[in-house]
C-alpha cells in the first residue's frame, strides 16, 4: 500500500519540515518538540485524539501561529515567521470556511483576486480547478445550495486554484457521512499526489490516515509517539501507546528473549517469534506483546498448548466473526474467526499464528 | 495568539478605546468629581432640598409605574396576537409597533393634541356630556405614565412576542400529556418560560422610563423629576447641584440594572424551540367579536396619535382655540418650511447630525465589534464594558456631562470648548447610540465563522481586503440594521439636545418644541410630520441596502 512519494521535479518546491516545534499556552505545553518532514508530493496525516496537539501543530505549520521555540522550513528556507498571506500555503479548514455571501466560483477565485490575477483569468482557473475536482458548471451556484461532499471539493479547489507550495487540511473528512468519507479518501488521495507538492493533514480517525496518508506521525500530548508508514505503526509500534492507539488488539506481558517472547496465559507457556521496533534495546525488561485479532485463531472446547477462555461478546463483521474472549490472569482478547458457530459463554480455546508479533517496552497504556 | 498579533489589536484597540474614554467616561467621572468640588456641600445642599426628594422619589415611581403599564398592556397584546386567530389580526399585528416609529417628543405633542386639556378627545368628550370643565387634565404622574405605557409598552410586546415564537409547543403538549389544566400549563410552564423575555423588556421600559425627559417636561406642570431638575439647575446656573442630581440620577439607572441582573441571576436555560404553537381561532362566536371590536379599539387608539399630528400639521396656526377639531385648513405650513430659511435650518441641522454622529457610529462600532467578537486580549472586557456603557446611564446625565467637560479648551486635561459649537451635538448622539450599532454589529459578527477571516488570510488576501471582502459583507446586516436605528433616534433626539443645542444647531425636536411654546401648532405637527416621513425614508434606504445583500 505504500506509494513512493512522486515529485514532480518541474514543480518548484521543497520539503515542508517542522524542528523542534514547542508551543505553549500558559502552563500548558500544546506541542512539545515536535519535528516531522513532508517531502513534495508527500502526504503526511497527523494523527491524534483531540487535545493531542494536532491542531496546535497544524496552524504553526500554517502560519497562523508562531512556536516558542523551533523552526518551520519550506524548501531549507525559515518560515517560521512567515505569515499565512505570504506562506503560498492552500489550506482547506475543517468547516471548509467557504466565504458565504460570495459564488462557488468567486470563492475559488479569491486566492487569485488577493494575486492580483485580472478577473477573467482568474474565472478561468477558477473553473478549470472545479473541474479539476469533479464540479464543471458550480461556479455561479451559492454555497448554502451545495451539499457537505460539494463543499468539500469546493474548499480543496480555492486551495489547489493558487498553486500552493504545500497543502494543509485540518479534518478534512470529518463533516462527511460514512458512506461519502469512504469514497472521498481515494479521490483526495489521488488528488492530493497529482499536485506534488508537501500536503499535512489532521485527523482523529486513523482509518483516514491509513486510506490516505504515505506517512502517519502519532502525536500525543503534544509528543510525536511515532513517524511512519501506516504498515510501520502497526506491525511495528514503537511503544505501548503506539500499539493501544494503532488498530486493534490485545497488549499483554511477555518475556523478551530476543528473537522471540515467551506468554504465559493460565499457566500455558508459548514461545512466539517478534518484529521489534526500530531502535530497540536487544532485550527488553518489561515487555509486552501485541495480539491482533488476525493473528490468532479460535476453536471450540479445550485445545493442546492452547489458552483456554469464555467467549464474552460475538460481532458479525462480513467475512468474519470477531469474537471478545476472556482467557484466564484476567486478560482478555479479540480473534479473528471463519467460524461463526462459537456464542456467548461458550467454552472455546486460543492460540497465535505464526506470527512475527510486535513486542513493545511498558509504560503508561 | 503572537505577540506581533498582540501589538496589533492594541494598535486597532486603542484609538477606539481612548474615544469612549475621553467621550463618555471622562465626562461621566468629571460630573462626579464636580459634585464635589466644594466637599460635600452641594450633597448637602441636595438632601436638605425637598424639590430634590420629590424628583428622586417621582422619578423612581414613574420608571416602575411605566413597568407595570407597559407590561399590562404588552403582554396581553402578545398573547392575543401570538396564540389567537380572529378578523382584523393582521392589521392589529401591523400597527402594534407604530408607537415606536414616534420620534419621542412627537408622541408627546400627539398626546397633547389629543388628550390634552383643549385635545379632541377630551373636548369631544366634554362637549358630548356637556360638562363645564374639561374630565381631566393630562398632567403629573398619571399622564406621564400613560405616555410611557403607550410608547414603551412595544418593547415588552416584541420581546414576548419573539419569545411566544421560539417557545417549544412540545413543551406545553408535554405538560397537557402529563395532566396539566391550562391554568396550570400557563403557571407552571408557559409563564416560567416567558420570564426571561418579560424580565428582558422590563429592564428597558425601567431604563427608559428613569431616564424619560420629553413626558415629564411637556406634561409634569409643578411635577418635579431627575432629568427634568438637571436642566433647571443648569439653567439656574446651580452646576454644582445639577452634578449632584446627575450623579443620582446615573447612580439610580446603575442600581436598577444590578437590581435586575440579580432578579434574573437563577435564569440558566434559552428557549430554543423549533417553533411556536399553530394559532388557534376562538371558537365563541360571541368572543369572537368581542375580541375584533377590542382589536378595533386598540387599532384606533395607536393610528390616533400619528393621524392627529398629520391633521394638525395642516391647521392654520393660531386658529385652534376652542373648537373641537382644528377650524381652518392650509397647506402654508409645509410651505413656510421648505421656503422660509430660519424654518428650513433645523432640518438641514438635524439631518447633517444624525448622519455625522451615525457614520462615526459604524466606523467605531465596527471596529470595537470585531475587536470584541475575534480578538483574544487582555482590552477586550473594557471595551465591551465601553461600548455598553452608555446604555446605562440616562441621556440628561450624558449630556450634562458633555456640558460640564467640554465647556473650555485645556489640551492638557483633554478638554476641548465643544459647548456652544455644531459638533457637541453630533458627539452627544454618537455616544447615546454607540450601544446600539455595537450590539447589532456584534451579533451579525458573532454568525460569522472565525476560521472565514483564517481562510482569507491563508489565501494571499492582505489585512485590506480580508476585511473588504469578507468582514465587513459578514459585519452588514447588523451596520445597515444598527446604522438605521441610530439614524432614526439621532435626527428625532430630543434629550441630549435640550441641555446642549444653540440656535445655530438646533434640532427639528427643539424647534417644535419652540414653535409648541408659540402655540403654533400647526407648524409643530408638520415639523413631527417631516419628522416620521424622514424615518420612513431612511428605513426604505436601509431596506434596499439589505436587498442588494442578497
Amino acid at each position: 500500500m505504500t506509494a513512493a512519494p512522486q515529485a514532480r521535479p518541474d514543480k518548484e518546491s521543497g520539503a515542508l519540515a517542522l524542528e523542534g516545534i514547542t508551543r505553549r499556552f500558559g502552563d500548558f505545553t500544546a506541542v512539545d518538540d515536535v519535528s516531522f518532514q513532508v517531502g513534495p508530493g508527500e502526504l503526511l496525516a497527523l494523527v491524534g485524539a483531540s487535545g493531542s496537539g494536532k491542531t496546535t501543530t497544524l496552524r504553526i505549520a500554517a502560519g497562523y501561529d508562531v512556536p516558542d521555540a523551533g523552526r518551520v522550513t519550506l524548501g531549507g528556507n525559515d518560515i517560521t515567521r512567515v505569515p499565512p498571506e505570504r506562506r503560498g500555503f492552500g489550506m482547506v479548514f475543517q468547516h471548509y470556511a467557504l466565504f458565504p455571501h460570495m459564488s462557488v466560483e468567486h470563492n475559488v477565485a479569491f486566492g487569485l483576486e488577493a494575486r492580483g490575477v485580472s478577473k477573467v483569468d482568474r474565472l478561468i482557473k477558477a473553473r478549470a480547478a472545479l473541474a479539476s475536482v469533479g464540479l464543471e458548471g458550480a461556479g455561479a451556484r451559492a454555497i448554502q445550495s451545495l451539499s457537505g461532499g460539494e463543499q468539500q471539493r469546493v474548499a480543496l479547489a480555492r486551495a489547489l486554484v493558487i498553486e500552493p507550495k504545500a497543502l494543509l487540511l485540518d479534518e478534512p473528512l470529518s463533516n462527511l457521512d460514512p458512506t461519502l468519507r469512504e469514497a472521498m479518501r481515494d479521490d483526495l488521495r489521488r488528488m492530493l499526489h497529482r499536485v506534488g507538492v508537501p500536503a499535512l493533514f489532521v485527523t482523529h480517525d486513523q482509518e483516514d490516515a491509513f486510506a490516505i496518508a504515505d506517512r502517519i506521525a502519532l502525536l500525543r500530548r503534544g509528543h510525536v509517539l511515532q513517524c511512519g508508514t501506516p504498515e510501520d505503526l502497526y506491525n511495528a509500534p514503537a511503544n505501548r501507546e503506539v500499539a493501544a492507539f494503532i488498530g486493534r488488539g490485545a497488549i499483554v506481558p511477555a518475556v523478551d528473549k530476543g528473537a522471540t517472547a515467551e506468554v504465559t496465559i493460565g499457566g500455558v507457556k508459548r514461545e512466539l517469534p517478534v518484529r521489534r521496533p526500530k531502535d530497540a534495546p536487544a532485550k527488553i525488561d518489561n515487555a509486552f506483546l501485541v495480539m491482533r485479532p488476525n493473528s490468532l485463531e479460535m476453536s471450540k472446547g479445550a485445545g493442546v498448548f492452547a489458552w483456554r477462555g469464555r467467549v464474552v461478546n460475538r460481532r458479525f463483521a462480513g467475512g468474519v466473526v470477531v469474537y471478545r474472549v476472556e482467557l484466564s490472569d484476567g486478560v482478555t482478547v479479540e480473534v479473528e474467526s471463519h467460524a461463526a458457530d462459537a456464542r456467548e459463554n461458550d467454552a472455546v480455546s486460543v492460540s497465535p499464528l505464526k506470527g512475527p508479533f510486535p513486542v513493545v517496552a511498558g509504560g503508561e497504556k | 495568539m503572537t505577540s506581533s498579533q498582540r501589538r496589533t489589536n492594541w494598535v486597532i484597540a486603542l484609538p477606539v478605546i481612548a474615544l469612549l474614554v475621553w467621550a463618555v467616561v471622562y465626562p461621566n467621572i468629571a460630573v462626579i468629581v464636580g459634585s464635589f468640588e466644594n466637599g460635600l456641600g452641594h450633597w448637602r445642599e441636595f438632601w436638605a432640598s425637598p424639590a430634590d426628594h420629590e424628583a428622586l422619589t417621582t422619578s423612581i415611581v414613574i420608571a416602575i409605574a411605566s413597568v407595570f403599564a407597559s407590561l399590562a398592556v404588552g403582554v396581553p397584546l402578545a398573547f392575543l396576537l401570538g396564540r389567537f386567530e380572529f378578523p382584523g389580526r393582521r392589521l392589529l399585528r401591523a400597527v402594534a409597533t407604530l408607537p415606536a416609529a414616534l420620534p419621542p417628543l412627537v408622541g408627546v405633542i400627539a398626546f397633547l393634541f389629543l388628550y390634552g386639556e383643549s385635545g379632541v378627545i377630551t373636548r369631544a368628550i366634554q362637549r358630548l356630556f356637556n360638562m363645564a370643565e374639561a374630565p381631566w387634565q393630562l398632567r403629573g404622574v398619571g399622564a406621564i405614565v400613560f405616555v410611557h405605557a403607550y410608547t414603551m409598552y412595544v418593547y415588552v410586546f416584541l420581546f414576548v412576542s419573539a419569545g411566544l415564537e421560539r417557545f417549544d409547543a412540545s413543551l406545553d403538549e408535554a405538560a397537557s400529556g402529563l395532566g396539566a389544566s391550562t391554568w396550570q400549563r400557563l403557571r407552571r410552564v408557559t409563564i416560567p418560560l416567558l420570564m426571561p423575555a418579560v424580565a428582558g423588556s422590563a429592564l428597558l421600559v425601567f431604563m427608559n422610563a428613569l431616564g424619560s425627559f420629553s413626558a415629564p417636561y411637556i406634561f409634569g406642570g409643578g411635577l418635579r423629576v431627575l432629568s427634568t431638575q438637571i436642566l433647571n439647575s443648569k439653567i439656574n446656573g446651580a452646576m454644582g447641584l445639577a452634578y449632584v442630581e446627575t450623579t443620582v440620577l446615573a447612580l439610580s439607572a446603575v442600581a436598577g440594572l444590578a437590581l435586575f441582573r440579580w432578579l434574573d441571576r437563577k435564569r440558566k436555560y434559552t428557549l430554543a424551540g423549533k417553533g411556536g404553537q399553530p394559532r388557534r381561532s376562538i371558537k365563541s362566536k360571541r368572543v369572537q367579536i368581542l375580541t375584533s371590536i377590542g382589536a378595533a379599539i386598540v387599532v384606533i387608539a395607536l393610528v390616533l396619535p400619528h393621524l392627529m399630528v398629520i391633521l394638525v400639521s395642516f391647521a392654520r396656526d393660531g386658529s385652534w382655540t376652542t373648537q373641537v377639531l382644528p377650524p381652518e385648513y392650509t397647506f402654508e405650513n409645509y410651505r413656510r418650511l421648505f421656503s422660509e430659511a430660519e424654518l428650513w435650518r433645523p432640518i438641514t441641522n438635524s439631518v447633517s447630525m444624525a448622519l455625522i454622529a451615525t457614520a462615526a457610529n459604524l466606523v467605531v462600532c465596527f471596529v470595537a465589534a470585531y475587536l470584541i467578537v475575534f480578538r483574544r486580549f487582555a482590552g477586550r472586557r473594557l471595551l465591551e464594558i465601553l461600548v455598553a456603557l452608555p446604555w446605562a446611564i440616562p441621556a440628561t446625565a450624558i449630556a450634562l456631562g458633555l456640558a460640564a467637560t467640554f465647556n473650555q479648551n485645556n489640551p492638557a486635561t483633554g478638554r476641548v470648548l465643544l459647548v456652544g459649537t455644531f459638533w457637541i451635538l453630533p458627539l452627544a448622539y454618537f455616544i447615546r447610540d454607540t450601544p446600539l450599532v455595537a450590539s447589532a454589529v456584534e451579533s451579525s459578527l458573532r454568525q460569522m465563522d472565525a476560521s472565514l477571516e483564517d481562510a482569507a488570510r491563508g489565501l494571499g488576501a492582505s489585512w485590506l481586503m480580508t476585511m473588504r471582502r469578507v468582514i465587513i459583507p459578514a459585519a452588514r446586516p447588523g451596520l445597515v440594521a444598527g446604522g438605521l436605528l441610530a439614524a432614526v433616534a439621532a435626527v428625532g433626539e430630543f434629550v441630549a439636545s435640550v441641555v446642549l443645542y444653540t440656535h445655530a444647531n438646533r434640532p427639528i425636536s427643539m424647534e417644535i418644541l419652540a414653535q409648541l411654546r408659540a402655540l403654533a401648532f400647526g407648524t409643530a405637527a408638520a415639523y413631527s410630520v417631516l419628522l416620521i416621513l424622514l424615518v420612513l425614508l431612511m428605513t426604505l434606504v436601509a431596506r434596499s441596502f439589505e436587498e442588494r445583500l442578497v
